[in-house]
């Protein structure tokens, strides 16, 4: 890969992670990683359980916008 | 590569301070002259139009030198962030609420968090005294004020597990400037909410276009938390790609809806309007979050943050004059038909946000200070989040101050004054000592495809009309009515999505303070205490929406500075707080860093409660206004600018609900200033005796970079204590995607 090209996938990667982590869209992989960490063997929530949690969660803890 | 990083750098001295390098001493000795430059030709430059790009290129400039020294500053001297200090996230990090946060993607958060429609409306109405009282204050404000309190603030909760203002006020002031302050939060939230929405409704009140627009915001942003939910979870991205796409349609869709059958189904009183709004308010406050909240908080955040990108890009392209005068005569006589008073202190209260704006305090003692990895990452996001919202504030005034004087008074004075024709407008324009002509008037309506722009107050339509110039400037094609609602979209967007949060988050802290009271109504899930209390804090708002849109005397004129009063009050509050915290822990000689700032603030503030409860010019003070329509209302009369005696005895009411609403809020705020000052004065005299609800020292274990890029020290240091240390330098001047998993442990 010549430089450009390869400045250019990692500004792009760069900007997917970003993305990624911004809109909480990891948040899943990083569960998944904990609970692997913290408490190998035992079962994972699936990624539509996961989620759903995660919804209700912010549901009961407002997050303020300013004006 | 780990094992070829160089050394770093020779170590830093005991207090942070590095012996300085020539290259940085020549590097911050340009950016110093630059911003001299811009500001030097702010200054001098009269009688002619200078470019809008001084006034970035000051506004840039300082930011930079306030950022990397003052900040700097505070950081080390007045605050002596440690990061050998384990953050609240560190220790308590559960995956959930506390959770170590890449400081770039917190960054994006606290943004997202504190920026809104109060640095893009406040800065248009401030347009009034002209370009330079307002930019000035904006740039210096947030430098020596606003930046301030925030990362101040963010400091002092991160340093107390994410406790919010309010807890702190209680646990560190006392019970009384506690209660003081949790009633003004809660006031002030409810008049917040009702001039933001305010600032959507006149936008949108007889314009079918907009109308439709942003009603159809609803249905996108249901599918969009539906899609989330059940389709594809989780794939927010995804989603909020469609969720654009299908946003600008509607946007196209709008046009064509203008020109059709639907156009009156969608053109809309402000009556009509204001029950639309309160009636979704409290559907969206008690709907579970994923429905609306969520979705439409995705689609805000997207928005705000590409168009504010695209404006500043689009004033690099367009190199637009400022047509606005420098500093105009209502700065002086303060006449000015936007709102009364003259420069100070009303500019001071008119542009909160992006200058100093108390209600940031609420974010950085929020959910920020629970996510934070390191302590030194307080400058970046406190100061420099702050710094950006401010950016967001130069712009706006910038946007206001080149379009034409006379179509920004004819769009900005009250219906009262202008009347409800061009020809009309023109004339009233002409008395206010500026010029437009009838036909000028209608081209600039026709060019936005709108019926009118006569008496659009609010802010939305005159910053709208401002971005349309400058994007069709900057990227041609004649596009100015789609841009035009491209603006007001954007900004109704994310106001509705405050009113949601806000509402939200008024009925959890109202559930929590009768919950004392009554237990149940504590339960978040007990369905009869959510909806009274939702419907008490839409009630709230939507009481002064009201009044706001029928006001013969003009809404945004009567509440705007209302509004600037609570939230620079509530700043008041946020900096007594930080002071006295500073006086507790021993940092006597350093309290002036929260100190000054809180001073000016109490200063402005009182003085405009004072100039509003006492006045006696009927244009300023409320109670004088009062009394005037009350004597006329006496005898029979009726008064311009109300139409009968009902209009009479509407604003006999809302000047004294007004009056009364300005002074409580300046006398919540001087109980908890007088509070504060015994506190302190006891801790100066006997400082043994203080205590402060400080969590105790724990040593961090984590390493993470302090500002946006990482040094080569902070490299060498992650890379020294990352196990897996894979190619963290190899393309040395990109870190985007190389520190991205740094969390590792020693």
């Amino acid at each position: 890969m010549t430089a450009p090209a390869a400045t250019l996938v990692s500004w792009f990667r760069g900007l997917r992670w970003y993305l990624r982590e911004v809109t909480g869209e990891s948040a899943y992989d990083r569960y998944v990683e904990r609970e692997r960490h913290q408490h190998p063997g035992e079962a994972v929530l699936d990624r539509r359980a996961f989620e759903r949690r995660r919804q209700d969660l912010v549901g009961s803890q407002p997050q303020q916008r300013c004006c | 590569m780990t094992t070829t990083v160089n050394p770093p750098p020779p170590p830093s001295t005991e207090d942070g301070r590095r012996r300085p390098d020539a290259k940085q001493v020549a590097i911050w000795s340009a950016v110093s002259v630059f911003a001299a430059v811009c500001w030097g030709v702010i200054a001098l430059v009269r009688d002619e139009q200078i470019s809008a790009l001084w006034l970035l290129g000051a506004a840039l400039g300082s930011y930079a030198i306030g950022y990397r020294f003052y900040s700097k500053f505070i950081a080390h001297r007045v605050l002596g962030l440690d990061d050998t200090r384990a953050t609240p996230a560190e220790r308590l990090d559960n995956g959930v609420d506390f959770e170590p946060t890449d400081r770039r993607v917190l960054f994006g958060h606290h943004f997202a968090a504190i920026a809104g429609a109060g640095p893009l409306v406040g800065p248009v109405l401030a347009a009034q005294m002209g370009y330079l009282p307002g930019t000035i204050w904006i740039i210096v404000g947030v430098i020596v004020a606003g930046a301030v309190q925030d990362m101040v603030i963010l400091f002092l909760s991160m340093r107390r597990d994410g406790k919010s203002l309010g807890q702190m006020a209680r646990d560190e002031i006392g019970p009384v400037g506690g209660i003081a302050a949790l009633v003004g939060v809660f006031a002030i939230m409810i008049i917040l909410l009702a001039v933001l929405a305010l600032v959507v409704v006149n936008a949108m009140a007889e314009s079918p276009w907009a109308t439709f627009s942003i009603a159809m915001t609803i249905p996108i942003a249901l599918f969009m938390g539906f899609y989330l939910r059940v389709i594809r979870p989780g794939r927010v991205l995804e989603t909020t790609a469609i969720g654009v796409a299908l946003l600008l349609l509607a946007l196209i869709a709008g046009g064509w809806i203008e020109g059709s059958a639907l156009a009156d189904t969608f053109t809309l009183s402000k009556e009509a309007l204001v029950l639309c709004l309160v009636i979704y308010g409290f559907v969206a406050s008690v709907l579970p979050v994923w429905m609306l909240l969520t979705p439409r908080d995705y689609l805000s955040t997207f928005m705000k943050i590409g168009t504010i990108m695209l404006l500043a890009f689009g004033m690099v392209l367009a190199r637009p004059l400022l047509q606005n005068e420098a500093v105009t005569d209502f700065a002086i006589n303060g006449d000015g038909p936007v709102f009364a008073g003259s420069l100070f202190p009303f500019v001071f209260i008119t542009i909160a946000c992006g200058a100093l704006s108390g209600f940031h305090a609420l974010i950085a003692s929020g959910t920020t200070p629970k996510m934070i990895e390191k302590e030194s990452q307080v400058r970046l996001i406190g100061y420099g989040g702050m710094l950006a919202e401010s950016f967001v504030a130069v712009s706006a005034i910038i946007a206001a101050s080149i379009i034409d004087p006379g179509l920004y008074y004819a769009m900005n004075a009250p219906a009262a004054l202008m009347g409800d024709s061009v020809q009309s407008a023109s004339e009233a324009v002409a008395t206010l000592g500026f010029s437009i002509s009838p036909d000028q008037l209608a081209a600039a309506a026709a060019a936005v495809e709108e019926e009118t722009l006569v008496s659009r107050t609010g802010g939305a339509p005159t910053l709208a009309i401002g971005m349309s110039q400058i994007f069709s400037a900057a990227f041609g094609g004649g596009l100015q009515a789609f841009w035009y609602h491209f603006a007001i979209m954007f900004e109704a967007l994310f106001i509705l999505t405050t009113v949601d949060a806000g509402t939200r988050v008024g009925r959890f802290m109202l559930q929590d303070t009768l919950g004392n009271v009554y237990k149940p109504m504590r339960d978040v899930s007990w369905r009869p205490g959510v909806y009274a209390t939702s419907a008490i804090v839409v009630g709230g708002w939507g009481y002064f929406l009201y009044v706001g849109v029928t006001d013969p005397l003009g809404g945004i004129n009567q509440l705007f500075p209302l509004f600037g009063i609570a939230n620079q009050l509530l700043a008041a509050i946020a900096l007594t707080v930080a002071t006295t915290l500073l006086i507790k822990h021993g940092k006597l000689k350093w309290a002036w860093v929260t100190g000054i700032p809180l001073a000016w603030d109490a200063t402005v503030t009182l003085t405009a409660s004072y100039q509003k409860v006492f006045s006696d010019d009927p244009k300023l003070g409320f109670f004088a206004q009062r009394a005037r329509f009350s004597d006329a209302l006496d005898s029979g009369e009726v008064l311009a600018p109300a139409a009968d005696l009902d209009g009479m005895r509407q604003v006999v009411t809302n000047t004294t609900v007004d009056g009364i609403l300005a002074a409580f809020f300046a006398i919540l705020v001087i109980i908890v200033i007088g509070d504060a000052a015994r506190v302190c004065l006891r801790s100066m005299r006997n400082p043994e005796t203080v205590t402060t609800t400080e969590s105790p020292y724990v040593r961090s274990t984590l390493v993470a970079p302090s500002g946006m890029l990482a040094t080569k020290e902070e490299k060498y240091a992650m890379a020294a204590a990352g196990g897996d240390g894979h190619d963290h330098d190899q393309d040395h001047d990109q870190d985007h995607d190389q520190d991205h998993d740094h969390r590792e442990r020693r």
